[in-house]
């Protein structure tokens, strides 16, 4: 990060006069500006800090996440932000070398308990990835897989109308009835994603967690899953991760600027991109880096 | 000068060559002061000249040693009185031999009654291979002159040194790589040659579909059934059920242990249970047929005999559990791979929606893998279908038509080693029908294998 | 968490959550077998080695001893036919049979004065090894000095003997076999009198093959596998370099490329005793080369070991980073100095290590040798490529297959060595793909 404060120092224009700040420390030690905690939090993060290793990737973020609403992440790319996103359902226990340490609970349970298992976690909270990853089956056992696996219907008629629905949520069932059982990594790029949304919904979660879901997609395919993001708030809290400022500006409520591993800023929205209380984050907003 | 000698010669000439021809050029290129006169290096001219004084030489040399027995042998033939080159051609391959061996060991095999015109063509022989040495001689040193004087002449800025011998090493490696595939020729002729030579004293139909199988009958030409039986079935079954046996321990066990390494061990584990895995694959056949032979087989029996059960004490069963156990590290380190390629993203997809990791294994990394995991235990199969020692040690010689494992049955590969160590004469059927279950083996093993690294590429491609 | 579930459940049907609980103590138990399973197909595999190891351990570690006993010999020249003083050459053809028997019967008689029949003369002189006449032999051709003395000498006895005293050394009955009551009785005697002793087993290194286990040893084969590895190491390493060096950065991408890639990955797995065939047929029916030598051997080894060789080091060459080859490139050199001065260099452990690989499946082989003939009995130790000899493993075979109890010991003695072999070998590999992996980081 030095390195690159420093390369960004020798081509900004703002460097020869000499007002250019050094990002890479400023202001890092104090606590988050903004609203990080609410009262009707579906999901709430205290003093979390991951590890690599010997590296620290989160230093001490607390932030809570309101039911049914669209909190999104930004911040410079490898500022933590995905890291935080995958300790929201436990997808970090996957990684050999990640440690894990700090309190996050969903509906005031801890999902780090010892006792706490991952399958009904994941269950209740589910994610979408960067790339879009279909299993290599039919479109059809792609979105019936989380109810199988899981055990939640016992008849076919049912599998088919859970199948039914989660692909109309994903505005997806139009486009792919006729070929429910085609494979899923035939369908284009921004199809794939929305049989991934599709296949998350199918098992019906509480929080659905977003990582970068449209980084892979072309524009088109990028507005399709931002409108549906707006319909899915009805029904799910959403946590999306992006490196796009104006997606997080169109489809959020709230937003968590991330730098370097650590929480610099909550707040609404509208204030975070408008009136930032953190030069940081204003910095971000304004493209001085990113 | 003998062989070896003029070997030895022609390659000190080349090196020879290379340090005259290089100083020589460097001489050239760099006289004092001005810019480098000629096309290319000069240790380039020198190489040049190095390899135009070998190669030509060493190849004469391998043609004169090939040819020197074909024209000896000629020679002596017509040396010999015409009442004994009107033998057949075995008859006088025999007498040729006789003089040469005359000629080479007179204290040891002359006698009395050696027949005079052996001695007379033994002298022949020595004078007729004195001549040919020493002509080969002069041949290798005159080309090794005029090669040398030739490359001296040409050091000169138009020749392109440094093309030429790229050109040269380009050709030299090209000849080595198709080396496989005249290896691959030579095994397709030297069996299919003799197979249908097999085939013209007996019927194709009846090798294949024949189920009697007792090549060994043929002891007096005028006995009943002579040629023997031929029906390969029965070791077609007994080959399949050894290998099945096989396959039934190593295709679990194999693939669950690579299962496990690939997706549940920590790296530190796998680091330490890998290699000692490896090392039942570094273990000779000769060696699991050893233990298949003296202990596994005998503790079967036993411990059949102890449940009231009749087991053979060359039972598939033995051959089949060992050569198993020696196809479980080949079956798991070729699904490691394949399990390796599955992408992480997909079993996150699966572990994210709460997957265990059990159900992501084989609802999704499996079926993903499925392809390089079926080649793999296809390759395995060739394998075990080919694999020699084991049931030459611990399965029976006798062709019994029978799926029980528990019985004694003969393989394919049992029945070419039986049939072919010893003496033997080329044109016995008894000898030739080996080749035609040689040919059986290598077309069964290279379909199965060529099936599989058809899949295993198309899998590969898929994820890469 | 049911609290919580029941929150967010909506209608009357059972909500997600429910149902995923519902379900988790069978999925968990489905989660624990399998990795059981998983712990149970590697633990299966190393009770196999283990087993496996034991076996052969247990039944071949007796084998680099023999068993001797001390007799008192006196090389009388009368009975052994030595008659004129000096003659050395004499010693050669002298009758050694003659002061052994002396020498037991003189044993036998200050023990027990009864007279010997025939038959027990027969016994007890067959307790002795058929060898021990090379190394009384040896003695005297030594110390010539010795002739017309008596001399404490340490004669190897027969391997009926042998196993009977090694088997007596484990505590028990004692494994008779052939062994008469008298006889038992004699070796007993031995025992009880300080007479026997166990010794390191040179023979065993230091002879070829022999019909009396005592006397087989595993010289001549270990010289065979070393001449036919070196025939292989010597073509197939350099060959199999190039072939790959060819494939990898020379080949256009063509039919004929593809073809001889196809090629070389089906050899790879075309089984070992199919090779065997094609130097019967090719080698030693077209080219009229003899049986059982090293050469021929060694040139099947090539065939089989050329494959392997050639896939490994493609794929080590492969692993060079290209921008090393741009780099050189953009110096000005040319391919072949970009393949021999960086590629070749930089690839050379990870060719070195299957190359290892490949040679010491060479060295295990066995099937081809059994087609071109090296099951021959061979006695004498190869002198060069051309002298027949046997090989490792086809010993291994071939004393297998004998009925004595003691070849059982040699043959798994042997095994021993030749698995030492190949366990260092490729240890070697290991160590160099180790050492390749750090100083790639």
């Amino acid at each position: 990060m030095n390195s690159k404060s420093g390369y960004n120092r020798l081509f900004d224009p703002m460097a020869e006069t000499g007002q250019a700040l050094d990002f890479s420390q400023h202001g890092l030690g104090q606590k988050t500006v903004g609203n990080p905690f609410s009262v009707k939090a579906k999901m709430s993060v205290r003093n979390l800090n991951v590890y690599y290793d010997d590296k620290q990737a989160i230093h001490d973020v607390s932030l809570d996440i309101n039911r049914n609403e669209v909190m999104a992440m930004i911040g410079p790319s490898g500022c933590g932000k995905s890291t935080f996103l995958r300790c929201l359902n436990r997808m970090n226990d996957t990684i050999e070398n990640c440690n894990v340490n700090g309190e996050v609970t969903l509906d005031e349970q801890d999902i780090y308990h010892k006792k706490q298992d991952v399958v009904p976690l994941r269950a209740r909270v589910g994610i979408v990835f960067q790339k879009p990853n279909p299993f290599p089956k039919s479109i059809y056992e792609n979105v019936a897989y989380g109810p199988k696996v899981h055990g939640l219907v016992s008849r076919r008629a049912q599998l088919d109308e859970i199948v039914e629905d989660s692909l109309r949520k994903a505005s997806l069932w139009d486009e792919v009835k006729d070929r429910l059982f085609s494979p899923g990594t035939g369908l284009s790029g921004g199809q794939q994603q929305r049989l991934c949304i599709a296949r998350t919904i199918a098992v019906s979660p509480e929080v659905i967690l977003m990582d970068e879901p449209c980084s892979a997609l072309d524009p088109i395919a990028t507005a399709r899953i931002e409108e549906l993001m707006a319909e899915l708030s009805q029904n799910f809290t959403i946590a999306i991760v992006t490196h796009s400022m104006q997606q997080a500006a169109r489809v959020s409520s709230r937003t968590a600027y991330f730098h370097m591993g650590r929480l610099i800023e909550v707040n609404d929205t509208r204030r975070v991109f408008t009136n930032p209380e953190h030069e940081l984050t204003e910095a971000y907003i304004t493209g001085r880096f990113g | 000068m003998k062989t070896p000698t003029l070997i030895i010669l022609t390659l000190l000439c080349a090196a020879g060559a290379y340090i005259l021809v290089r100083n020589r050029a460097s001489d050239i290129a760099y006289r004092a002061g001005k810019k480098p006169a000629l096309h290319s290096l000069p240790y380039y001219y020198g190489m040049l000249s190095a390899l135009w004084c070998a190669l030509p030489c060493l190849l004469i040399v391998f043609v004169w040693t090939v040819l020197d027995d074909y024209a000896v042998h000629a020679a002596i033939v017509n040396l010999l009185p015409e009442s004994v080159q009107a033998l057949p051609a075995s008859e006088i391959d025999l007498v040729v031999n006789t003089v040469i061996n005359l000629a080479l060991y007179p204290n040891a095999l002359l006698s009395s009654s050696t027949p005079d015109y052996l001695i007379q063509a033994g002298q022949d022989y020595l004078r007729w291979q004195q001549l040919s040495q020493l002509s080969l001689t002069v041949v290798v040193l005159v080309s090794l002159f005029l090669a040398f004087s030739l490359c001296w002449a040409r050091i000169k800025p138009k020749v392109k040194a440094r093309q030429q011998v790229e050109r040269i090493f380009q050709w030299a490696l090209l000849l080595c790589a198709s080396i496989a595939i005249l290896t691959t020729i030579g095994i397709v002729l030297s069996v299919l040659f003799e197979s249908l030579r097999f085939f013209q004293s007996v019927s194709f139909f009846e090798f294949i579909f024949g189920t009697h199988w007792s090549p060994q009958t043929a002891l007096r030409i005028d006995q009943v059934g002579a040629s023997g039986a031929f029906g390969a079935v029965p070791l077609f079954v007994g080959t399949l059920l050894i290998s099945f046996i096989a396959m039934l321990i190593a295709v679990p066990v194999g693939l669950m242990s690579a299962i496990y390494l690939s997706e549940y061990a920590t790296p530190q584990l796998r680091a330490i249970v890998k290699p000692m895995l490896e090392i039942l694959a570094g273990i000779p056949s000769v060696v699991y047929g050893f233990f298949a032979a003296l202990t596994v087989a005998p503790f079967i029996r036993q411990s059949g005999g102890f449940l009231g059960l009749e087991v053979s004490s060359e039972s598939a069963l033995a051959a089949g559990l060992v050569m198993g156990v020696m196809i479980i590290p080949f079956v798991s380190s070729l699904s490691d791979d394949v399990l390796k390629a599955v992408p992480q993203s997909l079993r996150d997809g699966s572990l994210g929606l709460g997957a265990t990791q059990s159900e992501t294994i084989k609802r999704v990394v499996i079926p993903a893998a499925l392809p390089g995991i079926v080649s793999g235990v296809l390759l395995a199969a060739s394998r075990a279908i080919g694999e020699t020692m084991i049931v030459v040690m611990a399965a029976g010689l006798a062709a019994h038509l029978t799926v029980n494992p528990l019985e004694s049955v003969t393989t394919i590969t049992v029945q070419i080693v039986t049939l072919l160590v010893g003496d033997q004469e080329f044109d016995s059927p008894k000898t030739l029908s080996a080749f035609a279950l040689g040919l059986m083996l290598f077309t069964v093993t290279l379909a199965l294998n060529y099936v599989a690294l058809y899949v295993v590429r198309q899998y590969r491609e898929e994820y890469e | 968490m049911r609290k919580a579930s029941h929150k967010s459940s909506t209608a009357k049907v059972p909500s997600t959550i429910d149902l995923v609980n519902r379900n988790l103590a069978k999925r968990k138990r489905a989660e624990w077998r399998f990795r059981v399973y998983g712990i149970g197909a590697i633990l299966f595999g190393f009770i196999c080695l283990l087993i496996l190891f034991t076996d052969i351990i247990s039944k071949g570690h007796g084998a680099f001893f023999k068993t001797q006993i001390h007799l008192q010999i006196h090389f009388n020249p009368q009975r052994l036919q030595v008659l004129q003083p000096g003659a050395i050459e004499q010693f050669n053809n002298a009758n050694y049979d003659n002061v052994i028997q002396d020498a037991l019967f003189a044993d036998n008689a200050r023990i027990s004065p009864a007279l010997l029949s025939a038959v027990d003369k027969r016994q007890l002189l067959s307790l002795i090894s058929t060898g021990a006449v090379y190394s009384l032999r040896e003695t005297l051709t030594d110390s010539p000095g010795v002739l017309n003395q008596s001399v404490g000498v340490w004669l190897t006895v027969d391997d009926d003997v042998d196993n009977y005293v090694k088997s007596l050394a484990h505590g028990g009955e004692g494994y008779t076999g052939r062994l008469s009551q008298q006889q038992q009785s004699w070796v007993n005697r031995w025992i009880e009198n300080g007479q026997v002793r166990q010794t390191f087993n040179t023979t065993f290194f230091t002879s070829g093959d022999s019909r009396e286990p005592e006397q087989a040893g595993i010289r001549s084969a270990l010289m065979g596998s070393l001449y036919m590895l070196l025939v292989t190491i010597g073509l197939s390493f350099p060959i199999g370099i190039a072939a790959a060096v060819y494939l990898e950065e020379y080949a256009p991408i063509n039919r004929v490329t593809d073809f001889i890639e196809v090629n070389i990955n089906n050899l790879a797995a075309v089984p070992s005793i199919i090779f065997g065939l094609l130097g019967l047929a090719i080698f030693i029916g077209f080219f009229d080369m003899p049986r059982s030598v090293p050469l021929v051997g060694g040139l099947v080894l090539t065939l089989m070991t050329l494959p392997t060789i050639i896939i490994s080091s493609r794929a080590a060459i492969k692993a060079v980073p290209s921008s090393i080859r741009d780099a050189a490139y953009g110096l000005g050199a040319s391919k072949m100095q970009v393949v021999l001065h960086h590629v070749l260099p930089l690839a050379m452990p990870g060719v070195l290590t299957g190359a290892i690989i490949g040679f010491a499946q060479a060295l295990g082989e066995t099937a081809p040798l059994l087609m071109i003939g090296m099951v021959a009995f061979i006695v004498d130790v190869p002198a060069d490529l051309m002298d027949p000899s046997s090989a490792l493993p086809v010993q291994i075979f071939l004393w297998s297959d004998s009925p004595e109890r003691a070849f059982v010991e040699r043959t798994s003695a042997a095994i021993m060595v030749l698995l030492a072999f190949l366990i260092s070998m490729n240890g070697l590999a290991v160590w160099l793909r180790h050492r390749l992996g750090r100083s790639h980081q």
